[in-house]
């Protein structure tokens, strides 16, 4: 028998795809007209893009930059439709810094950059010195100081009271247990801080007058307020979520209920109507002849509302901890303090990170609530704005611009959480 | 030989209230119970004492008088010589509407563009991902404004329809115009609370139309059972859809025509369109910017709640021969029901929230009656704002029993 | 003991920016600021400038009382308020006076314990309507789209006016004059309704005024007034007298050009009084003598601020009216300083 089979020896050269299915055309096809209603949807959705994109270029490039009032603007573009990016160039920097003194402006602008440094630990933990964390811990100190201005010593007296109670809390640890070591702390702090901070910070002030110039929070507006009271209302509502956090996970049936009654009534309420209570109730709820000025007012009602947030999102953080945490933590005999201090909230705290940046954006966006209440964010800014006899009228351009602005922060923080999710999802896995 | 030695017995002693695990949690309980109550008398005891002084005693008799001003969008009668507490009936209820319809088409659209979000098809996909980013990015009282100028500026006034013969939807820049089911032999109206500040009217037409459609589903439900056991026992399931049909249909038709059912036209006479349901430019841009800034975020639920679905549900789908927009809606859907729900519940409680910020397009809602006008009238801020977050209270807890309700129906039961 | 120990720490701790208390004159000469509730902006009356800067008719009333108490005009914080928050504001204490085109009512006068010190604009509840619908009456308006300013009195007036004449109308309520000319513009509402001034000031800044007309009827009296907390007349006393001080100036021709000039002293013994020249007047309101003239100085007397801020050679030029002093047929009307 003769070897009929026949078997190729060498590989024939690979032959190149078909054009319909590499490149542009194979992309296209596969991504855009797949079938006959992927074709037309493509078209549609395209067309409409185009038309969008038409519209808005020849809406927003429109020669009016130089534009003093919004006539000038109607002469130079004469009845074509356009933007008028005069008010924009007139008030952008009010727009941004509110009516805060322009020769400090560089104050609020070092605190913004500052408060980067200070997040670095928290945000970029494996890329930055570990040292920094100390920075961190200050930078709570120095905002206030940095903004408000005013003496030096005011809030160095404060950070004092934590030094206080931190050095009060470790005697009494040592020599009596810890719970009362807790006790001491928080009771030496407060007695420091009720009645000691106020004259002793008036005395070095006396002595040694170092400070800035003093800013009134009434000078506070534009991008400046949203953002302060953001900053502030998330960083005070940390601590007092996670007190919230533990309380409603605690076995004690009265501090849970209480817990529960909080976070339950502040996320059952508008935070208008929060807003309402700093605008016309708080006054009246402290002791006749207290007053704090609005913006103050807000910023408590903006923690109160953010704590119940953060409250639950860290109880979730808690909640997704494996049990053997918490049974590693006890059987290593650590009693509750110092577990959540040493085990639990270290972990905890890490994985709500992406929980509390989505708080925070939200908290974020809601502080153009505000401007019902008359303050003069961005919001309430555009409307004062209008009221300008030169500006009256002026719609898009305003809220365009505003959006713009609200858009690049929040767009900017929810890809820092999405980054940050994958990143823990891996640390996990 | 070891004796047993009793453990000695404890008196009870101060100090163990401290040190004792066992009492040191009742300790806690009552410090925290009395710092409670010693900080909420210490609240009310200023309350009382700076409303003193300014000579406004905490009364809720304003309630009672009348209200004075006139509000335009009104579910149930009500004139400018209501009572406040009427005013506030009608915004609660201006409320209840614009958060139900905000959470049914948030839902669809959220649905949608979840789903959309994940199409094979790029540019519907970019186009989601773009509307979701530009939505979630963007304060909503933003949205609710610029919505509202949008209507205002690109929609003509009704003037513009001045001999232009206009069809059964009207759109203007004070809203839009739909046709009306009217009746020639009308049943007239049931009154109820007649006299009292609660009194509204059902119209026993529509209460004639319902009845006619209940019985006809639940006829339809008898008929499916039948046709249910006759497939069990023969293994062939009747044609049933056509009488299906009959039956729910047939009444009610019936009942339309012994009415008289027509339906009314908007017509323009003098400033405006008479007739018609008018649905007022507020509460569109309301509705409109609440639904479009929730639909984004329960896009991001659905997405969320369909990718937590394993692949293999979708290939073992597919093997079993179904066309990939049935695999969605028969197997995608109802497994990522259960993740999606409890977001949902969320998203749900924060579109009826934010439903409170209708004062900015003065859309007559609770915090535009009650905590708007009639505040400003009478100038009672502690009972006007005490009473419109107890009613915000209500509704947002009523709304997460029920969905919780719901979510423990269609929980997974694990075993 | 203790408690009262533990409230006067909080006291401290809530970072108590002033008392509300007594002596109000006190507490503003301490601070050195005069806190006044203005408008969030309204055209004409209040509005900050690019720089932050205010300015406007109620504005500067604002800063003839800062002047007055404190030799400065620029020594005023201005607090916007909204129509809700703004009598919170004051009772409060967070502003020491509200000139925030605030009608003047019984209710708001006896009810909520305010103590209006003067009318400083006398102003009416009027009607716009575009001249294109051919409306020459409000009367004529049954069915019509109204436009209203909430928080004002503005809507009561209105659901009065239509009840008595037996018409029907469709009320839009609007937050702030800015949205309310935007859907006015736009055909949103056939009508405008607020204070004749505020419509004149809309108008003004129209593209094109002439096509829209301001309808004669003028349907309520909207007396504008600062106004003070009850029960401290003598701060009351400080604001009422600044604002006759502004009147009574321009009825004697003092006005900020020749203001220096009289201040040495004329033959007129009013002038030389209202200027601290001759008696005691300022010290009778625990202020220096040249209080008056420190707050005419600012921004002149009545008639110029009128005419800087909302004035005929403004964009809202607004005319005298009723705004007239009593010898020319307004309604201006000085007590005399003696």
């Amino acid at each position: 028998m003769s070897d009929i089979s026949f078997v190729r020896t060498e590989m024939l050269p690979q032959q190149a795809p078909p054009a319909t299915s590499v490149g542009v055309i194979g992309w296209m096809r596969a991504n855009l007209f797949s079938g006959w209603l992927n074709s037309v949807l493509s078209v549609v959705s395209g067309a409409f893009i185009l038309y969008v994109v038409w519209f808005l270029l020849s809406w927003t490039l429109s020669p009016t930059w130089a534009a003093a009032s919004l006539n000038e603007c109607r002469e130079i573009l004469a009845g074509h439709e356009g933007a008028c990016w005069g008010v924009i160039r007139d008030r952008w920097v009010q727009l941004l810094f509110g009516f805060y003194p322009s020769e400090l402006y560089w104050r609020p602008i070092l605190t913004f950059v500052l408060l980067f440094v200070a997040l670095a630990p928290v945000l970029f933990s494996e890329k930055v010195p570990a040292k920094l964390i100390y920075f961190s811990a200050a930078f709570p100190f120095i905002m206030p100081w940095m903004l408000w201005g005013g003496t030096i010593w005011g809030p160095l007296t404060a950070a004092a009271g934590f030094v206080i109670g931190y050095v009060v809390f470790k005697a009494v640890d040592r020599a009596v247990g810890s719970l009362a070591g807790i006790i001491a702390g928080v009771a030496a702090s407060l007695v420091w801080w009720l009645l000691l901070a106020g004259p002793v910070s008036g005395t070095l002030g006396d002595v040694l007058n170092i400070g800035l110039t003093p800013v009134e929070s009434r000078y506070f507006g534009g991008m400046m307020l949203s953002i302060t009271i953001g900053v502030v209302a998330i960083a005070c509502s940390l601590p007092i979520g996670i007190v919230l956090a533990l309380g409603r996970r605690s076995d004690l049936l009265i501090v849970k209920s209480l817990c529960v009654g909080f976070i339950e009534f502040i996320r059952g309420v508008p935070l208008i109507t929060l807003l309402f209570v700093a605008s016309t109730l708080l006054n009246i709820f402290m002791p006749p002849g207290t007053n704090f000025d609005i913006i103050m007012r807000v910023i408590i009602m903006a923690t109160l509302f953010a704590s119940a947030y953060m409250a639950e999102v860290i109880r979730g953080g808690l909640a997704a901890l494996p049990k053997g945490q918490y049974e590693g933590a006890d059987s290593l005999g650590l009693d509750y303090w110092q577990s959540q201090r040493l085990v639990i909230m270290p972990q905890a705290l890490k994985i709500s990170i992406p929980g509390i940046v989505s708080t925070f954006i939200g908290l974020f966006k809601d502080t153009t609530l505000v401007s019902v209440i008359g303050l003069l964010d961005p919001l309430g800014l555009s409307n004062a704005i209008r009221a300008d006899a030169a500006w009256n009228g002026v719609v898009w351009e305003l809220y365009g611009f505003i959006a713009f602005l609200f858009f690049v922060f929040c767009f900017s923080m929810s890809r820092y959480s999405m980054y940050l999710e994958r990143k823990l999802r891996t640390d996990h896995h | 030989m070891t004796t047993l030695t009793d453990p000695p017995k404890e008196s009870f002693r101060l100090s163990m209230l401290i040190y004792d695990t066992r009492y040191r949690s009742m300790t806690i309980q009552v410090v925290a119970m009395l710092g409670f109550m010693l900080l909420f008398a210490w609240l009310i005891n200023n309350t009382a004492q700076n409303l003193h002084d300014l000579g406004k005693e905490p009364s809720f008799s304003f309630l009672a008088d009348p209200a004075g001003y006139d509000i335009n969008q009104r579910l149930i009668d009500y004139d400018s010589q209501s009572t406040h507490l009427r005013a506030a009936v009608i915004g609660f209820l201006n409320t209840i509407l614009v958060a139900v319809m905000g959470c049914i088409t948030a839902t669809v659209l959220g649905v949608f563009i979840g789903v959309a979000r994940l199409s094979k098809n790029w540019l519907i996909a970019r186009i989601m991902t773009i509307y979701v980013e530009t939505f979630r990015n963007v304060p909503v009282l933003l949205w609710i404004v610029f919505t509202m100028a949008i209507l205002i500026e690109t929609l003509p006034a009704p003037r513009a329809y001045k001999g232009v013969e206009t069809g059964a939807l009207v759109l203007t820049n004070r809203g839009v115009y739909v046709p009306e089911p009217l009746f020639t032999n009308s049943l007239g109206n049931l009154h109820f609370f007649a006299g009292s500040p609660a009194r509204f009217d059902v119209s026993l037409d529509l209460i004639a139309v319902l009845i006619a459609l209940a019985g006809g589903l639940i006829a339809r439900h008898f008929i499916n059972a039948r046709a249910h056991r006759i497939q069990n026992v023969t293994g062939k399931r009747p044609k049933t859809w056509h009488i299906n049909m009959a039956v729910v249909v047939l009444p009610v038709v019936a009942v339309l025509v012994a009415l008289g059912f027509y339906l009314g036209y908007p017509q323009l006479k003098g400033f405006n369109f008479q007739g018609g349901i008018y649905m007022r430019n507020s509460l569109i841009a309301l509705w409109l910017a609440l639904s479009l800034y929730t639909a984004a975020f329960i896009a991001e639920n659905v997405r969320a709640g369909i990718l937590a679905i394993s692949k293999g549900q979708t290939e073992a789908a597919s093997a079993l021969g179904l066309r990939p927009k049935r695999v969605m809606s028969l197997v995608i859907l109802p497994q990522a029901l259960r993740v999606i729900i409890p977001p949902l519940i969320s998203q749900y409680l924060n579109l009826t929230k934010n439903s409170s910020l209708a004062i900015a397009v003065g859309y007559m809602d609770l915090t535009g009656t009650l905590m708007g006008i009639t505040l400003n009238q009478t100038g009672r801020e502690l009972e006007t704002v005490l009473i419109g977050m107890l009613i915000y209270l209500t509704i947002s807890l009523s709304i997460s029993a029920v969905m919780n309700w719901y979510n423990n129906r269609v929980k997974l039961v694990e075993r | 003991m203790k408690k009262s120990v533990f409230l006067g720490a909080l006291t401290v701790a809530g970072l108590a920016a002033g008392v509300a208390a007594a002596g109000t004159l006190e507490d503003v000469k301490a601070r050195g600021k005069l806190r006044c509730g203005v408008t969030t902006g309204l055209v004409g009356f209040a509005a900050p400038d690019a720089n932050g800067h205010w300015d406007g008719f109620d504005v500067g009333m604002c800063r003839a009382v800062a002047a007055a108490v404190l030799g400065d005009g620029e020594a005023v914080e201005f607090v916007p308020t909204t129509g809700k928050t703004r009598f919170t504001a004051l009772a409060s204490g967070e502003v020491d006076l509200l000139a925030r085109n605030t009608t003047w009512t019984y209710s708001r006068d006896v009810d909520l314990k305010f103590e209006f010190v003067g009318t400083n604009y006398y102003d009416g509840q009027g009607f716009m309507v575009p001249k294109a619908l051919g409306v020459s009456s409000a009367k004529e308006l049954d069915g019509a789209t109204v436009c209203i300013q909430t928080g004002t009195t503005t809507e009561l007036n209105l659901a009065d006016f239509f009840r008595a004449n037996n018409i029907s109308y469709e009320p839009v309520p609007i937050e702030t004059n800015a949205e309310a000319q935007q859907q006015f513009l736009a055909g949103a509402c056939d009508v405008y309704t607020t204070d004749a001034s505020g419509l004149a000031a809309t108008r003004a800044t129209f593209e094109n005024p002439g096509d829209f007309v301001v309808l004669p009827e003028i349907i309520s009296k909207e007396p504008l007034a600062p106004l003070v907390r009850h029960g401290d007349s003598e701060w009351a006393d400080v604001a009422r007298w600044t604002l006759n001080a502004l009147i009574a100036a321009e009825e004697y021709g003092i006005t900020s050009a020749n203001i220096d000039e009289l201040a040495k002293g004329t033959n007129n013994p009013e002038i030389n009084r209202v200027l601290g020249t001759e008696g005691n007047l300022g010290e009778m309101l625990g202020l220096s003598a040249d209080w008056a003239y420190k707050a005419i100085k600012v921004n002149g007397n009545y008639g110029e601020l009128f005419e800087k801020t909302i004035g005929s050679n403004t964009p809202i030029g607004l005319s005298r009216g009723l705004n007239a002093q009593w010898t020319d047929g307004g309604l201006l009307y000085s007590p005399p300083f003696r």
